[in-house]
């Protein structure tokens, strides 16, 4: 066995821990609460877990984003809050390693790892109508070499628990809406003035708020690449990975009640195969569908993230955009078909088997990034793309 | 070629700016075309000098400036 093959076995195992024995327990008072799941991230820095994409050289752990997936998947297995914020986290981090090559930014790096600090993103904006590749909002500079940002931004996820915020903005107040850059933010330079709430079916423990954020910095926070490459080859790819690693923990969990309910009903009657097992055995190869398709294109950006050209190209774009509104899709279908499983027990919210927090996280996968906006990218794409 | 180019760039290119006033070698992206109406760019200059573009080539450099553009073409063109 490889040392990187010994260390991917090493972080699950230590995400499996965490995600069984704080993440699992906390999650039904997560939920309810739509409080940020801090017990959770206590235990994730103390396993160093935050600054696992970090190479080692600037104190990180040195994993790919296929071993940071099947952390993702652990920990979404037992609460999808806790999943989400760290694959969210994880997709900012990957950003920086990638695009931030000044001492700046390595220096950043080291402190990420060393105080496991959390990051956020401020993408979306008031007024883009949903298209995180424009900006409105616009870095200010005062000739001193100090740079200033305001931004309306209608979700910040746990944007009130994050040490730092990587914001999108246009690079100049004369640059066109898509010319923009990645700005880090960091307390006590950075306010925000929460503008909305988070009470939503699902997810609950992101605490995706709307804020005002105002910020100060110098030209020294801005990343040096624009934004679109960031996006199109890190921040894009390795998100919709982690999140489907995540959709892919959900469906677990869900297959997981399913098996033991089967099997329940199996030993009643031992000699007669219940009507669920040909249910059970329908789910299981949707499931099976679900990790190839994870784990496939996880293994499909390690292959590639040396190949800078590789990972502009568009046919890499159509497949992590097809990447996620497949998982997001089959996430809901397997979910189903464990409802229609289980019955009453998976239907009620007061049974061991209940399946309600589930069912509305998994509704989540599709709609926060609307699977619609994905596709409609991936239409324009399809004019001109040819698969040879 | 360049006049195409840039007619096709005016019609298709959704820039916030004269396309006659950009150099040759000015990022178009900063310029303020968005990935949508770079495909539309794509495909208008399909259909104008009768090519296609192959895979390896449809990236974000291959037209980010009137000069990118003119080598693709030219090479397309000429195999």
């Amino acid at each position: 066995m490889t040392v990187s093959e010994d260390l991917g076995i090493e972080l699950s195992r230590r995400a499996e821990r965490i995600a069984l024995e704080v993440a699992g327990p906390a999650a039904p008072d997560v939920d309810r609460a739509a409080r940020f799941p801090s017990e959770a991230f206590d235990a994730l820095r103390d396993a160093s877990l935050l600054s696992a994409l970090i190479p080692r050289e600037l104190g990180g752990e040195g994993a790919t984003v296929g071993q940071v997936a099947d952390v993702t998947f652990e920990l979404g297995r037992h609460c999808a809050s806790t999943g989400l914020i760290f694959a969210m986290h994880q997709g900012q981090v990957a950003s920086v390693v990638r695009h931030g090559r000044t001492d700046f930014f390595e220096g950043f790096l080291t402190e990420v790892a060393e105080r496991q600090l959390l990051l956020a993103s401020a993408t979306t904006e008031v007024g883009v109508g949903g298209d995180v590749r424009t900006s409105v909002c616009t870095v200010e500079r005062d000739g001193t070499g100090s740079i200033r940002l305001e931004k309306m931004a209608p979700v910040i996820s746990y944007g009130q628990h994050a040490d730092a915020i990587l914001a999108t903005a246009r690079r100049s107040p004369e640059s066109p809406p898509n010319d923009q850059v990645l700005v880090l933010c960091r307390p006590p330079q950075v306010t925000l003035e929460p503008t909305s709430g988070w009470d939503t079916l699902g997810f609950r423990g992101t605490c995706s708020l709307g804020f005002r954020l105002v910020a100060e910095g110098d030209e020294s926070c801005i990343l040096s690449d624009a934004y679109g490459d960031i996006s199109s080859q890190t921040m894009l790819p390795v998100s919709h990975i982690l999140w489907s690693s995540v959709w892919l923990g959900l469906a677990t969990a869900a297959a997981d009640k399913a098996r033991q309910f089967v099997r329940a009903e199996a030993r009643k009657k031992p000699g007669v195969t219940p009507p669920s097992a040909m249910r059970l055995a329908e789910l299981i190869a949707q499931l099976q569908r679900l990790e190839e398709l994870v784990r496939g294109s996880a293994r499909r950006y390690d292959q590639q993230s040396d190949d800078v050209d590789s990972l502009s190209s568009m046919g890499f774009a159509i497949a992590m955009n097809s990447l996620k509104v497949s998982a997001s899709t089959l996430v809901v279908d397997i979910v189903n078909r464990a409802m229609l499983i289980l019955g009453m027990a998976g239907y009620r919210e007061d049974s061991p088997h209940s399946l309600g927090r589930i069912l509305r996280d998994a509704h989540g996968a599709a709609i926060m990034v609307n699977n619609d906006r994905i596709n409609s990218n991936t239409a324009q794409m399809l004019l001109v793309h040819k698969d040879d | 070629m360049d006049e195409a180019i840039r007619t096709i760039l005016a019609e298709h290119g959704h820039l916030p700016v004269d396309v006659e006033k950009l150099r040759d070698e000015d990022d178009l992206y900063q310029a303020g075309m968005t990935s949508h109406a770079s495909v539309n760019v794509m495909l208008a200059l399909e259909d104008e000098f009768d090519i296609e573009f192959p895979e390896p080539m449809l990236r974000k450099s291959t037209f980010e400036s009137v000069a990118a553009i003119r080598i693709a073409i030219s090479e397309l063109a000429g195999a």
